[in-house]
Parts: structure tokens; C-alpha cells; sequence
């Protein structure tokens, strides 16, 4: 199965539902060990997203997360404005202008998604930031795609390894990021960036099937 | 024309309480503030990030300081975003005494490269250690008399006039000696009204320095 341009914006409208309906959620996480303000900004920043599909969808796949990449950046603000605007740019750059998006484009996409995310923060697994949830999203995504799964199946894979791994920065202490000044106060609470990674790849899983 | 600075903060008020500062010691150099959302709110606005870069540009450069971790961030994506990404660049040093060091190296007519070097040293701790008196050095002490002795604007104008000599310059308050190209280091001695310094210079043009900094001096800097 692969995925057209109407496809991928159905899965960026249902990440945007998400979003909305767990922007509570993030922003009390965010309370706890930022300045709160995570699921108002993704949530902002997802509505602008949605606004702009409805007035005219980009006729490929990377031309719709483009478009995503670049609302994200000028309307989030905060950190997972530049994070996440990275991660889709360079996802975005990385399907060109091919009119599906096939298993192996996936694949490039995700990864080059997260080395977005890497490269533009500087955080490495364990640092309790949205990329201890990455990292385990992609390598889940290229085994499944090694066992012959389709989109759906990658992206299903993807987004349960994405949750473990937002589970796993409760425990760790935060190294990047505003959550970092608390140092060992931080631990026993859910990075607001791994959650928000995984409630996105979970929508975008839910939307492929 | 010069390098033109770029502060992005999360905050309106302080980028543009820190390009004012900055200006007093770089009149000719254009400091654009950066901060808050459009609607007055703390956060990094890229739009209006990657619009103060292009406006600050003349033809030699930007160079972009920041305050904390997404501003970065946001800089480095709108740099990254320009038609031409080598025009700009993220400066990592400390945003206030950066920008201050910064404006002062454009407005010496510095380079990018060497305006974001300025910035990232003034992170760096200054050294004051007392030092040996070269053979071939020209020596003469001042007294202070204006108000605010040795303090930001007037090391500014002193820092700027010296970089037009060809000459090596430092400047001793007791038994603490700075750099005589550096604002910082020379606020760091923390010399007052009535304090005596030693200018010492040397190099080809070490006597005209030093007659242009006593000058100065005596002028209370132009106050």
C-alpha cells in the first residue's frame, strides 16, 4: 500500500484531532518540568496546519509535509517549533517530488526526520527529550519494513516502540532543554516532547491502516 | 558599512533594552531586536527572525546572539532558510556581554567571522594577569576624571579609537592589566573617576595611540 498526497494530509488532519484532544495533557506534562506551554503551541501550530490543507492541499506527499514543516515553524514558537519544523522539512526534502509515498521513502522520511530533530537540538538517546522516543520509532519502523510490512505496519510499529520510549524518559534525568535546569527533580515525569512524538506517529499509524 | 547583530530573545523587552545598550557603543552599526511573539507574548518568532536578518544585512553579513536553548534553535533554522546561508551566522556566546562585544568589532569594521569570534570570547574568562613590560614599549599614565571612569561607553569609544593604530594596547589599573581591544576586559578593571591607568603601547604606531588615548582622557571621552 502506498500513500498519495490526499493520504498523508488525511494523517497530518488526524495528528492535528490528536493534538487537540491531548492538549491538556501536554501542557500539564510541561508544567511539571517546562514553562507549560508545549500543547497550547503544537496545538496552535497544528490548527494553522489544518487551515491551510482546507485551503489548498499540496498535490504530492512531500509537498503536504512541507507545507506542515513550514506552518509548524511560524506558528509554534518555543522549542518544538524549530524541532519539529526540521523534522518535516527534512522528511519533506527527502520524498521529493515523487507523487506516492512507498515503504522505502517512508523509511528515508522517518529517518531523516529524526536526524532533523538530532541535528537541530543536539540531544542523543537518553537526554529525556522527543528523540528518546524517535530513535526506538525508527529502528521499529526499519524492522518491520525488514519482515515485508506495509506503511500502515511501519508506522504501527513505529508508534508503539515511540510510546515505550516516552515511557522510558520518566526515569531518566533530563540533559537538554528548559526540564534540564530542575536536574534530578525532573525524574518521574513524562518528557512532554517524547509524548507529543509518539501521540503523532500514533495518529499517523491509526490513519494508515 | 559593517556586520550588522540580530537579538533573538523569548523576550520584546529584553532584546530591545539590549540593542539600545548596544548601540551607545556602535552608532553606526545596525542591532536588531528579535524578541517575543508578534502578539507581545515570550517565545521566538521565526518569521520575525529570519525578516530582522535580512534587514540587518548591508552587504557584509549578519551575525544572530540568542538567549536560551529554542532561540538558538530559531536562529540557526533562519539562518539556514536565507537565500544565501553564509551571510549569517549564530554567534554562541553570552547574549549581553556577546552583543556588547559584537557591536564594538562592527563597529571597528571586523568581519562576520571575527564579530561572532567577539561574541563567543566574551563568554570566556579575561585575563588579568599582571604582565612583563616589553623592551620596546611606550608607556604613559592618566588619570579619570570623568563621571563614570572606565566604565561601558567610555571603554567603548576607547576600544574603537585605538583599533584605528597599528599598535598593541594594554591598560593597567594597579597590578590588574587588560587588552586594550576589548570592552569587557577593560571594564573588568573596574578603573573609576580618579583612578590612575597606565596605557602601554607598542607596535609602528604605539606613540600615536597613546597620544589619541590621552586625548580621550582628558577629553572625559567626549562626555
Amino acid at each position: 500500500m502506498a500513500c498519495t498526497a490526499d493520504g498523508v494530509a488525511a494523517a497530518v488532519r488526524a495528528a492535528a484531532a490528536v493534538v487537540a484532544e491531548h492538549r491538556a495533557e501536554l501542557i500539564d506534562l510541561d508544567r511539571a518540568i517546562g514553562d507549560g506551554d508545549h500543547g497550547e503551541n503544537l496545538n496552535r501550530g497544528f490548527a494553522a496546519v489544518v487551515a491551510a490543507l482546507d485551503s489548498a492541499v499540496p498535490d504530492t506527499p512531500g509537498g503536504v509535509l512541507k507545507l506542515v514543516a513550514t506552518t509548524l515553524i511560524s506558528k509554534v514558537g518555543g522549542a518544538a517549533g524549530p524541532l519539529y519544523g526540521t523534522a518535516f522539512l527534512r522528511a519533506s526534502a527527502k520524498l521529493g517530488p515523487a507523487a506516492e509515498l512507498d515503504v522505502p521513502a517512508l523509511l528515508d522520511a522517518l529517518r531523516a526526520g529524526l536526524e532533523g530533530v538530532q541535528a537541530r537540538g543536539k540531544a542523543v538517546a537518553g537526554d529525556a527529550t522527543m528523540v528518546d522516543a524517535l530513535i526506538p520509532a525508527v529502528a521499529a519502523a526499519e524492522k518491520a519494513a525488514g519482515d515485508g510490512g506495509d506503511v500502515a505496519a511501519l508506522l504501527t510499529a513505529a508508534a508503539d516502540a515511540a510510546d515505550t520510549g516516552a515511557e522510558s524518559t520518566v526515569d531518566l534525568v533530563p540533559r537538554k532543554g528548559r526540564a534540564s535546569y530542575l536536574g534530578e527533580r525532573a525524574v518521574g515525569h513524562l518528557d512532554p516532547g517524547a509524548r507529543s512524538s509518539a501521540l503523532l506517529l500514533r495518529a499517523f499509524a491509526e490513519a494508515a491502516r | 558599512m559593517s556586520v550588522g547583530i540580530v537579538l533573538v530573545s523569548h523576550s520584546a523587552k529584553l532584546a530591545e533594552g539590549l540593542a539600545e545598550l548596544a548601540a551607545q557603543m556602535a552608532p553606526d552599526v545596525t542591532i536588531l531586536p528579535a524578541g517575543g511573539l508578534s502578539d507581545g507574548s515570550i517565545g521566538t518568532d521565526y518569521d520575525e527572525v529570519v525578516a530582522a536578518t535580512q534587514r540587518a544585512d548591508s552587504g557584509d553579513g549578519v551575525v544572530l546572539l540568542y538567549d536560551l536553548g529554542s532561540a538558538q534553535m530559531t536562529a540557526e533554522l533562519a539562518v539556514e532558510s536565507l537565500a544565501d546561508p553564509s551571510a549569517a551566522v549564530v554567534a554562541d556566546g553570552p547574549l549581553v556581554e556577546g552583543a556588547i562585544a559584537a557591536a564594538v568589532a562592527a563597529q571597528a569594521g571586523q568581519d562576520r567571522k571575527a564579530v561572532a569570534e567577539a561574541a563567543a570570547a566574551a563568554g570566556l574568562p579575561e585575563d588579568l594577569a599582571p604582565a612583563e613590560a616589553p623592551a620596546d614599549s611606550a608607556e604613559i599614565e592618566l588619570e579619570l576624571h570623568n563621571e563614570v571612569g572606565l566604565h561601558a561607553r567610555p571603554a567603548a569609544v576607547l576600544v574603537r579609537t585605538l583599533s584605528e593604530f597599528d599598535a598593541e594596547v594594554t591598560v593597567r589599573l594597579g597590578d590588574q592589566e587588560a587588552d586594550g581591544h576589548s570592552v569587557l576586559a577593560l571594564m573588568s578593571l573596574g578603573a573609576r573617576q580618579g583612578d590612575r591607568i597606565r596605557v602601554r603601547a607598542r607596535g609602528p604606531q604605539a606613540s600615536a595611540a597613546l597620544e589619541k588615548a590621552k586625548e580621550l582622557v582628558d577629553g572625559n571621552f567626549g562626555e
